[in-house]
């Protein structure tokens, strides 16, 4: 894998989560009690080998910088190649829409001076914990221009299946892509990741650039579906795809479930993480809890069920916790309910307090709010 | 190298024999505490945070451990361009090769890292207690008083001074007379081994006892008494606060369950002063429906499906279902099976406690014996282990099975 880069591309869409993603990307949001989404690619792609990877920034990027600063929790402060940190070119006006095209056009000497004859490309809503090599040994023995990774979807995950699904023919070629939202039955949900030639993604961001286009995948390998061989690669592990608050708060949910917990955070490889050094988390004598995933420096001595404890929260005698997520030195005072809650980092419930959302529309505490 | 005003030098070659089984792999300050550090973290976090930004190790026994632990000291922030953390390990010359024959000895066979930066002060740490102590206000005082020498001190209870090197100081705190282990203690004042020293003074002296044969080269014996005769200033600094002497199984243990009490002497949850060590990189830890965990602390990676009671778990153990465990320490990525009984046990990491099996120590004058099973004991199901296990032990099936 020395032979590929990665690139990790934050012009998402993140509309739909727009409460958590107010002062972030979505690569930042955190995730699973002590990441942020963008650990898990990085992460795979550093427990593949892939040792240059670069960061193409949107917008909102200060927390990803606070975040990745040096790449050196995942190892990736290098003399040569590590982290790169892309800026787009020019700052986005209100209501312009700039594409990943004029990004990666900006940071076109990277590109070119990589030495890498491969590109992985990969968006950052997704979370999963993947080893690329046999995608990559895919692609080379396929020989495919562009190979996408898939999760293939059963029915009744069909609410998942939020972005573009791939309808391949029997020796995994791309005939087609289509968008497909809530839609059930079987899909192949494309992963947003890609594998191409360095040479060849290159040649697509000039060509996009020459022509006005803004959105590499729809008019760079969309468009040209025809005339490129493009496979897709069936990955079969762990896999969410953040595209709302109520698919935020369902991922973390699950992993709750002990094989999803093991498939995401252990199987393929560990997860890297900047580190707080934080102490481990404690129980008082008070404490009740069940079924829930705590992170170190927790303090808990009230009675906490279902839910996911981000690092440094304290949980004060008498508070019940219930089927929520509580993020960064969130504060539960005595006696307070919170019940379906998603608190964002820094949050107050004082004492006595009563917050409640539904389990299919978690209620949203702002960060750093005093409730 | 730029010149320091402070330069750290950590005794951490001590074997620590009374901690038994627990140092039988590791040196004294490699030993796991507080369900995420080892000792060692404790001066090296107190250097950081007191802004002192060269550390040299001294390290003799069993180093492979310690040295790993400490890399180039990236944990600690101590990765410096200037300064940083330096392992020291004994190392021959052209005609010898010695180890360190005492603690002033071994600072004495590494003049050469100390003139490299020519400090003002030499700080005198060890590798064995547990406290969070600001250096740079010993430095001050010591600074304040124009002394030659500082030595941290604290007060003990009287019954407890017999134990200890006392000082005996006046108003002033200056020390006119040093009693090692005292048998009628006048003054309370207990050394903590925490030193500071005017380098040209101290490099003085360590030459004289390096020539000296019939010197212990030891500091509390030999170089304090001697400063003391020639009449130089040496000042007894007054530590409040939380200090532990972890040098015994008991005390270990005791020190551990210390972080558990609901409002305790020794806060490791303190955002101004962190306790740094190196992280395992493993997620956050999952309590099952069945957990019931109190008073306890619980480390990242662990998966708890049973009962947790006044214990430590370190990082990535595994507890199941129907298992009770009780005032114990559980070292990292320890495998407790369902049904397991533990009662004040330190259960060393990997170790694999099977199905049913039961570890409680046994009572001697009305008090539970600690029980310690070294690193990768295997311990059949159901088997009753009442006392400790030696690393290799292989314990038998039928064995120890109870009647």
């Amino acid at each position: 894998m020395q032979n590929v880069m990665g690139i990790i591309n934050l012009n998402g869409d993140e509309k739909l989560l727009k409460e958590i993603t107010e002062c972030r990307p979505l690569a930042a949001v955190p995730f699973g009690g002590r990441y942020r989404v963008i650990d898990f690619v990085l992460s795979s792609m550093v427990n593949s080998g892939i040792e240059n990877v670069g960061i193409l920034l949107h917008d909102k990027y200060r927390s990803i910088m606070d975040h990745l600063r040096s790449g050196k929790e995942w190892d990736l402060a290098r003399k040569s190649d590590g982290l790169f940190i892309l800026p787009s070119g020019q700052p986005r006006l209100p209501g312009s829409k700039l594409g990943d095209v004029d990004n990666l056009y900006h940071n076109l000497d990277y590109l070119e001076n990589s030495r890498q004859q491969y590109v992985l490309l990969s968006g950052s809503s997704m979370v999963c914990n993947i080893n690329y090599r046999k995608a990559f040994k895919y692609h080379q023995d396929s020989g495919a221009d562009i190979t996408i990774l898939y999760k293939e979807m059963a029915e009744n995950e069909g609410e998942q299946a939020e972005g573009m699904s791939l309808i391949l023919d029997d020796t995994g070629r791309m005939l087609d892509m289509s968008f497909v939202s809530k839609t059930l039955g079987v899909k192949r949900m494309s992963m947003d990741m890609y594998i191409l030639k360095r040479e060849l993604l290159i040649e697509f961001v000039k060509e996009c650039k020459s022509v006005g286009d803004t959105n590499l995948i729809r008019d760079g390998f969309y468009k040209n579906r025809d005339k490129l061989k493009i496979y897709g690669f069936q990955y079969k592990g762990y896999f969410a795809n953040i595209h709302s608050l109520q698919s935020y708060y369902k991922h973390n949910m699950e992993l709750l479930k002990v094989d999803k917990w093991q498939d995401l955070f252990m199987k393929a490889g560990l997860v890297y993480t900047k580190v707080k050094d934080e102490a481990p988390a404690k129980y008082q004598e008070s404490a009740k809890v069940a079924n829930t995933m705590v992170a170190n420096g927790c303090i808990v001595g009230g009675r906490v069920e279902n839910s996911i404890l981000f690092r440094g929260v304290k949980v004060h005698k008498g508070a019940y916790i219930k089927d929520s997520i509580i993020m960064q030195k969130c504060e539960i005072a005595e006696n307070a309910i919170v019940e379906n809650v998603i608190c964002d980092k820094d949050v107050q419930i004082t004492a006595g307090k009563w917050l409640k959302g539904e389990k299919n529309y978690p209620l949203f505490v702002e960060k750093g709010t005093v409730v | 190298m730029r010149k320091k005003e402070c330069v750290a030098m950590l005794l951490a070659g001590g074997q620590g024999s009374r901690l038994g089984i627990l140092t039988q792999k590791v040196a004294k300050p490699a030993v796991p505490f507080g369900g995420k550090y080892r000792i060692i973290d404790f001066p090296l976090s107190n250097c950081h945070n007191s802004g002192i930004d060269t550390v040299g190790v001294l390290t003799q026994y069993k180093p492979l451990a310690l040295n790993s632990y400490i890399g180039i000291g990236s944990a600690w922030d101590l990765d410096r361009k200037d300064g940083g953390v330096f392992v020291l390990p004994p190392y021959a010359r052209e005609k010898e090769a010695e180890w360190y024959k005492g603690t002033a000895d071994a600072i004495y066979q590494n003049i050469n890292f100390l003139d490299m930066f020519n400090p003002s002060y030499v700080l005198i740490l060890s590798g064995d207690h547990i406290y969070k102590m600001d250096y740079d206000k010993m430095l001050q005082f010591h600074k304040e008083k124009g002394a030659d020498a500082t030595i941290a001190v604290l007060e003990v209870s009287d019954e407890e001074a017999s134990r200890f090197g006392i000082m005996n100081a006046d108003e002033e705190r200056r020390i006119f007379e040093f009693e090692e282990k005292p048998e009628k203690p006048k003054s309370n004042l207990a050394s903590m081994g925490i030193y500071i020293f005017s380098w040209p003074v101290l490099r003085e002296l360590l030459v004289a006892d390096g020539k000296n044969a019939k010197s212990e080269h030891d500091f509390g014996k030999n170089i304090i008494p001697q400063m003391l005769e020639q009449g130089q200033k040496l000042y007894a600094y007054a530590f409040e606060g939380y200090w532990k002497d972890v040098g015994t199984l008991e005390s270990f243990w005791e020190a551990n369950m210390d972080i558990l009490k609901l409002k305790p002497e020794f806060n490791i949850y303190d955002p101004n002063w962190r306790i740094y060590s190196v992280n395992p990189t493993r997620p956050p830890h999952y309590l099952g429906s069945g957990a019931k965990v109190e008073r306890s602390v619980i480390s990242e990676g662990c998966m708890v499906f049973g009962q947790v009671e006044n214990s430590v778990i370190f990082p990535g153990v595994y507890i199941g279902a129907g298992a009770n465990i009780k005032d114990s320490i559980i070292m990292p990525h320890a495998q407790i099976e369902g049904n397991v009984v533990i009662e004040k046990a330190i259960i060393g990491r990997k170790s694999i406690l099977k199905e049913g099996c039961k570890i409680a120590g046994k009572f001697v004058a009305r008090k539970q014996e600690i029980v310690v099973l070294a690193e990768k004991s295997v311990i059949p199901s159901s088997v009753v282990i009442c006392e400790s296990v030696m690393p290799g032990q292989k314990i038998n099936d039928a064995a120890q099975k109870e009647n």
